[in-house]
């Protein structure tokens, strides 16, 4: 039934590797993407036709670049259903996005008194960034709390966000537990009080559909890298009266109008914000994996990861001495399963799968306070892309079967 | 390849120290206390000790982690209690030599005992910190308390 999605597993060169002597399962797609052929490509027409610096030359090949860059501003808006290209920022990653909404933002608009609100579920990008401007400002961080299987609990964030409140960061789905935040109602309720919404959408864009107006986010960030495009790119989106409040943190060329011996003007936003020469081929893979998942479809890669997310949930609940963490089976999540099996610590079973060709990721994955929240130290965590298949599921199910056996009845006794 | 390879790693004995760990419980009285965390996956230990005349004479440690790096605190707690501290600090530079997979001479390899358990571990890149994190703990431990002493 599913012959479309085992031809995608074709468009990724990597899927074919073995790892020690094993065909690869990768299951760490929450960590990193693996990357179509036509993502690779992209960063390699760049640099063998067409490389040359932005904005800068009057020549063939910096019009060339300059075009080829700016024509994925606009393919990124439309991704994420932003009004207009000029409220996409290019930045490196997630983090960067949301420190310039942080240090450029929040820090020369928060006070004393004031309140930011997060969840416990909250990547440490997504937290760490917002303690340092509390500390700074005197602004408190105060914290959403989660319903017994780590959804959002709504009601109570009806009640803690108020007109103390300034800001809300919150993921649309969290990185450990895989729950779906509903930010649309967030952001309405964050907005009855005049407070502004900043979402960390690195494990929501390529997995789910993505539209800023609809859900009236004031800022978004996400990752290329996590969807499918190479590392260090992504994207900061702002409402565009947000993006001119902003205060650019980097300064130097390409972001100024004109420049003094004492001062300087800038650009209007987004390029007031990409001081320096970009990673010009980081965004030209970026529009190649967008093109790559609309292609697609993303409905439809989000109702096929939902699936596998399900069959995952329903086989890894059904092993004995597995526990799995988060919403039940039936509800929506991200394609992202974290669980433990009893008596093996997850870095032990990861080292096991491992051995047998899996790739999954084990510890705290960045989300310190959500381990606290769970009551352990670290979990096994298995998450999905829009290549993965049934097959995928069943090694990995095997794959822990393995691993259980050899360390309640140990050694010697695998061949 | 399969999991063959794990019994490289996990060996029965040092199941058996993971299992039943030997000093697994903190000094009330320690003059000397440290805690590590291994921030790349949340391990951590706290590690204890009585130091005087320069020998190990009481350790205890609090760990919360896998069973390399649970194995490792058992058996290094076992192997330096009693010894100099300079001997401790010996070791640790033997057990750090032999995670990197480099050939130990005889007498490195008597120095470090049971810790040559750990040896597989030359073979588990990302392992290697679960294994070294409770000796690196007692280097800096003794190094701690021997600055204070040239004070």
């Amino acid at each position: 039934m599913d012959r479309t999605w085992n031809n995608c597993r074709n468009d990724f060169p990597l899927l074919q590797e073995k790892v020690n002597d094993e065909p690869l399962v990768y299951l760490d797609n929450a960590a990193t993407t693996q990357k179509p052929r036509s993502v690779i490509q992209a960063s390699t027409d760049f640099y063998e036709h067409f490389n040359a610096n932005i904005y800068r030359g009057v020549h063939t090949l910096s019009q060339r670049a300059t075009a080829a860059y700016e024509a994925v501003r606009r393919e990124a808006a439309e991704f994420i259903g932003a009004k207009s290209s000029a409220e996409i920022v290019f930045t490196k990653g997630t983090t960067d996005s949301l420190n310039m909404v942080a240090f450029g933002w929040a820090l020369h608009r928060l006070g004393p008194g004031d309140e930011i609100a997060v969840s416990p579920a909250e990547h440490h990008s997504n937290l760490v960034p917002w303690q340092q401007v509390a500390k700074l400002t005197g602004a408190h961080l105060v914290y959403l709390p989660l319903a017994d299987d780590g959804q959002l609990d709504l009601g109570l964030a009806r009640v803690l966000i108020d007109d103390r409140t300034k800001l809300v960061a919150l993921a649309q789905v969290t990185n450990v537990l895989g729950t779906i935040v509903p930010i649309k109602e967030v952001a309405k309720i964050a907005h009855q009080h005049g407070a502004k919404i900043v979402v960390d959408g690195a494990q929501a864009a390529g997995h789910l559909p993505v539209d800023v107006q609809d859900l009236d986010a004031d800022f978004y960030a996400f990752s290329g890298h996590k969807m499918l495009a190479q590392t260090g790119v992504g994207v900061l989106y702002g409402k565009y009266d947000l993006l001119e409040q902003l205060t650019p943190f980097e300064f130097g060329g390409e972001m100024i109008d004109s420049v003094g011996l004492d001062e300087a003007t800038f650009k209007e936003p987004p390029l007031k914000f990409e001081a320096g020469t970009q990673n010009i081929s980081g965004v030209l893979s970026l529009g190649a994996a967008i093109n790559y998942l609309l292609a697609i479809g993303q409905e439809e890669i989000a109702r096929r990861e939902q699936e596998l997310t399900q069959d995952l949930l329903k086989q890894l609940t059904g092993l004995s001495g597995v526990t799995v963490y988060g919403p039940k089976i039936g509800t929506p999540r991200g394609p992202i399963v974290s669980f433990n099996l009893d008596g093996v610590h997850p870095h032990d079973l990861a080292t096991a799968l491992d051995l047998q060709g899996i790739a999954i990721r084990a510890g705290h994955h960045c989300a310190q306070p959500l381990l606290a929240w769970l009551g352990c130290s670290a979990t096994a965590r298995a998450s999905l892309a829009l290549y993965n298949n049934e097959e995928d599921l069943a090694a990995l199910v095997k794959g822990v079967e393995n691993a259980k056996e050899f360390f309640a009845h140990g050694l010697g006794k695998i061949e | 390849m399969g999991l063959e390879k794990l019994n490289n790693l996990y060996r029965d004995l040092l199941l058996d120290y993971a299992n039943h760990p030997k000093h697994a419980k903190l000094l009330p009285d320690a003059s000397r206390e440290l805690t590590l965390h291994n921030t790349t996956c949340g391990d951590s230990l706290h590690l204890t000790a009585v130091i005087k005349d320069q020998t190990i004479a009481q350790i205890g440690y609090q760990a919360a982690g896998c069973t390399i790096s649970q194995a490792s605190a058992s058996i290094m707690s076992e192997a330096v209690l009693g010894k100099k501290t300079s001997e401790a600090q010996r070791m640790t530079l033997a057990f750090s030599k032999m995670t990197l997979g480099e050939e130990l001479s005889p007498q490195e390899q008597d120095l470090l005992g049971d810790a040559t358990l750990l040896s597989g571990v030359a073979q588990f890149p990302a392992r290697i910190k679960c294994a070294t994190m409770a000796w690196k703990a007692i280097y800096q431990l003794v190094e701690e308390c021997q600055e204070d002493k040239h004070e």
